[in-house]
Parts: structure tokens; sequence; C-alpha cells
């Protein structure tokens, strides 16, 4: 247990002096968290009442019971930007531990570390965690941002009340940290097996891809984000991240690591 | 304390260890010499569980390579070819990250030794990244040194560094020398080996020689005595080539350059059979072949 938090505490230390990672981790929950008050903001002023006869039927469909036209329409427009936000714990940790690997290739200091009695389990789980606390807690803390702020501008309680739903709740707390944990054993994956730390980042980013999926097929009307979407997400991340830490193990192949990498 | 049998390493198709057997004793420094990609590393990266053998078996203070890895990784300490520090840390901070992986039981305190005993504490918390090169050396070193292992593996030391930051790190090695520790140490600066090791390997993919620097010098020059002399000439070289214990004599200006594998016992009989010739004799030394000539000797002949 000493050996990893050593191991969290090592890579904050280098990674938090990385302005860029810094700004990551704070500015982008911000920015995800402003974007939809904004809309908020902006879409409650246009007094939206009476619009509910010129909402397609798929709209009304999906919409919460007891909300007025407007008041959909607000949820509608403000649910598509945050599905974006689950976009942090995937962003956040490509930033830390895309760098992870490759990063002590380059600069030498992994053959020290390997030589080490830590074992790889414990080196793994020590950047692992150092990459999905910070996710976690940015995208927590984003949505507590998010949710105080809704709480603030909407004068519907029916409509904060659709937004910071058990739904939404259930993704921010379950969900992110599932993603975290994907995005970071796709980024220890990687980090293990390229050679530059650019490439790292770049092939890592990729992870985003299904959540841009999911948005894009929300704005387009394929589907809308509900409790059984939800949950069959939860679970289906849960098998994937069992496959990703059992891969990330894998193929962190310590001789492999310091042989072949020149 | 450190024992090989046969151990070999084998890449896919390339051949970098090969039946290396070897026994390292002790207390001793035991230099691993050899040219650039002749396995070196690879031998240190197997003795230290950081690879595992192709074929072959090997034994670190006691512990077994590939089944004791951890055991062996605990009570070793090596020198990587580079320091690997983390260059945007401090100096202490990197230490201490070394001092809790080892599970060390005074990490601060061990972490101050060896700081100072560098001559590093008063640069303590700058990053090592703004560190000279010996520096970086020193402080590689010293993490390699901070959970007091009995085995140290040294795998060039004092490469690139400036004469006098080597020298310093020479002096630190010699120091641990002295508290009984055993080095394994890999070098190119032959110099270097032949002053610190008490034995010597030659290595290029297999161990081509171990012995004393000394042993070996006799082994592939044998033992040349001069004899400076105010004249000298090829009467005295040809009564010389006359003695039995006298295999060969080369007259060079003044100097007759004698071979013989025994000089204590026998410089006094030749003296003397000179002296009695009417020579008159300067002065008498051994000539000493550099550990270099060895080595290239050495090496050479593994290539015809």
């Amino acid at each position: 247990m000493n050996r990893i938090k050593t191991i969290i505490k090592k890579e904050w230390a280098e990674v938090f002096k990385n302005r860029m990672v810094l700004f990551t981790i704070i500015f982008l929950p911000l920015l995800l968290a402003t974007l939809p008050l904004i809309i908020l903001g902006v879409s409650g002023g246009f007094g939206m009442e009476d619009i509910s006869d010129g909402l397609p039927g798929q709209f009304t469909q999906v919409c919460p019971e007891g909300l007025t036209g407007g008041e959909c329409f607000q949820v509608m427009m403000v649910s598509q930007f945050m599905l974006l936000f689950m976009m942090v714990p995937l962003i956040i940790p490509v930033n830390i531990a895309a760098y992870s690997v490759v990063g002590e290739k380059t600069t030498r200091s992994l053959e020290p570390l390997l030589a080490t009695p830590i074992t790889t389990l414990e080196l793994l789980i020590g950047k692992n965690l150092a990459a999905v606390i910070p996710a976690v807690i940015a995208t927590w803390g984003g949505f507590l941002v998010f949710a105080v702020g809704a709480g603030i501008i909407v004068q519907s309680v029916n409509v904060t009340r659709a937004l910071i739903s058990p739904v939404w709740l259930f993704a921010v707390i379950v969900i992110g940290p599932l993603l975290a944990v994907l995005s970071v054993n796709f980024s220890l994956m990687v980090s293990s097996r390229v050679t530059d730390p650019r490439a790292a980042e770049q092939i890592s980013a990729v992870i985003i891809i299904p959540v841009l999926v999911v948005f894009f097929g929300q704005i387009a009307g394929l589907f809308f984000i509900n409790a059984s979407i939800v949950l069959g997400t939860a679970v289906v991340l849960l098998f994937i991240d069992a496959i990703m830490i059992y891969l990330a193990e894998r193929v962190f192949q310590r001789e492999t690591i310091l042989t072949r990498w020149k | 304390m450190i024992v090989t049998e046969n151990l070999t390493k084998e890449f896919e198709s390339v051949l970098a260890v090969d039946h290396l057997t070897l026994e390292v004793n002790e207390g001793e420094v035991f230099g691993f010499l050899g040219p650039n990609g002749a396995g070196k590393t690879t031998t240190i990266r197997m003795l230290t569980s950081l690879i595992g053998p192709t074929a072959g078996t090997a034994a670190v203070n006691g512990y077994q390579i590939g089944k004791e890895d951890k055991q062996i990784r605990q009570t070793v300490g090596i020198l990587t070819e580079a320091p690997g520090l983390y260059e945007n840390l401090s100096a202490e901070y990197n230490l201490e990250i070394y001092a809790n992986l080892y599970e060390v039981k005074d990490p601060k305190g061990q972490v101050e030794k060896y700081l100072r005993m560098m001559g590093l504490w008063d640069r303590r918390s700058d990053e090592a990244g703004t560190f000279s090169k010996g520096m970086r050396q020193k402080l590689a070193l010293s993490r390699a040194l901070l959970h007091e292992p009995r085995i140290l593996f040294l795998d060039e030391p004092t490469a690139a560094l400036d004469p006098e930051s080597a020298r310093l790190v020479r002096d630190f090695i010699a120091e641990l020398r002295k508290e009984g520790r055993t080095i394994f140490l890999c070098t190119h600066n032959l110099d270097e080996a032949d002053r610190l090791c008490d034995r010597i390997g030659i290595f290029k993919t297999h161990l081509l020689v171990v012995d004393t620097p000394d042993r070996l010098r006799t082994q592939v020059f044998g033992r040349k005595v001069v004899f400076h002399l105010i004249k000298a000439d090829e009467m005295l070289a040809g009564i010389l080539r006359g003695l039995p214990f006298v295999s060969d004599v080369r007259l060079i200006d003044n100097k007759l350059v004698v071979n013989t594998d025994n000089p204590e016992l026998h410089n006094p009989d030749i003296i003397r059979l000179l002296v009695g010739q009417g020579a008159d004799i300067q002065f008498v030394g051994e000539l000493r072949r550099s550990l270099e000539d060895v080595y290239l000797q050495l090496v050479r002949e593994t290539h015809e």
C-alpha cells in the first residue's frame, strides 16, 4: 500500500508541475459546467412557456412528466451539453496517464523504478489511481458547480429536478469513474507500447470518440439518455473496464518495455 | 554473493549473453569489461531481476533469479547507465520516492545521510534537472544506496563525467569497497577498473577471461623486467637469453627487457650476472602493461 501511495504522490508531483495538465483539470470541467448553465440562463429568458405546440413529437415523448413545453425544451437543450460533460473523466486521464509510462521511458527513469521491489500490479494501481482520482474529482466537482449554478439560475423546480435527476446523478457518480478507469487503462496500454509521449496522447485521445458518437446520436434524435441506457452503459463499462485492466497489466511487460524501446 | 551458471539471454535471434558462468565473492569489486553491445547491461539487468534469462541459473545474495525476484530487488542496488532521475522534482524528493519504495525504516534520515555524504545537501530543494552531470550521477548513486544494499551494480558510473566528477565517484566507490560491499562494476574505463577492481571479467557475449588485473597481465603478456644500463649491447642480451628461466630478451637503446615468469626469484641472479659482466645498472623495474593493452589483446584475439 505504501508503494502505491508513493507512486500516486510521485505522479502528482510530476504531473501537476505541468501547467497544461493543471489547466485541463481545472478549466475543462468548469467550461463544460458553465456551457449548459449559459444555455439555461439564455433559454430561461425567452419566455418559452408557450412553445409546446411547436415541439417535435420525439421531444414530448421523452420529456419528464409535469414540464411545460418550454421547460421541456430547456431540459432537452441542456441535456445535450450535459452529455459532453461525460468527456471530462475521459480527457483528464489521457493527459495524465498517456505520459505515464512512455514519459518514464524517455527520461530513462523507468529502469531504476522497475529495479525496486515494486510489483507490476502495485505500479499500475498507483499510476491508475493517480490519473483516476483527479479525473473523478474534476467530474464530480464540475457537476457540483453545474448543480449549484442550475439551482440558482433555473426558476422552475421541475426543470431543476429534471436536470439533477437520479439518471444524471448516477451517470456522473458511477459512470464518470468507470469512464475514467477505461480511459486510464487505455492510455496506459498505449503508453506502454509507443515510444513518443506525443503519439501516446494523440492515440489515447481516440477514447473520447464513443462519447462523441452518443452526443451526436442524441442530437440527431436517434435516442435519448434515460435510466435504462445509463444502467446498461454502467454494466457494459464495468465489463469493459475489467478487460482493460487485465489487458493493461498484460501489455505492461517489464522486459519488453526495457529492452525494445530505445 | 553472485553465482551464475550457464546464464544465457537471447533476444529473438540475437544471442546477448552466452552461457555465462561466474562467481563474485562477498566484499569483492568485480569489473565487468567488454565492448559496446557485448551484453554487459543485459547481464546486469538479469542479475537485478529486471529481465529474465532464456536459460541457465543465477543466485544473487542467495536468491534465485526468476524465482525470488522481489527479494533480489530489495537487497541489491543499481546505478543504471543513465541516472534516470525525475528532473522536475527536487533532489530530496527524488530520493524520498526511492526510500519509500524500498521501505527504508528512516527514509528522511537516510536521504539526509546520503545527500550530505555526496555534498548535495545544500542543493536538496533544487530540481534534479538543474544539476550538472556529476551531481546527477552522485544523486543516482545515493538512490542506489538508500536501502543499504550489500550488492551494488554500477553500470558505467563515470561515463560522460568530467575528470573531477569521475574522481569523486571513483573515490566514493573505493569507500564503498572499504565498507565491505560487493560491487559489480561495468565500465569502459580500464584505468578505473585497474584501480578499483579485485578481479576482472572480460566479456563479449560470453566470458573470455576472469582474474585479477595483475594475473591477467601476466597471463597475456608474461612478466617483463627492464634493466637500465649505462651501456647495453647484444652480447649481454645473448648471455641473458642463455639463462633457463629467461624466455626472451630484447635490447632497446641501453635497456634490456627480460621476460621471466618469476622476477622476485630470478632478478638477483640476473643482476649478479650483469654486474659480473661489467655492466653498470642504473635502474631495475617491472614493465607494467596497462589493462587496456590486456583488454585490447584479448578482444582482438576473439576477432581472429
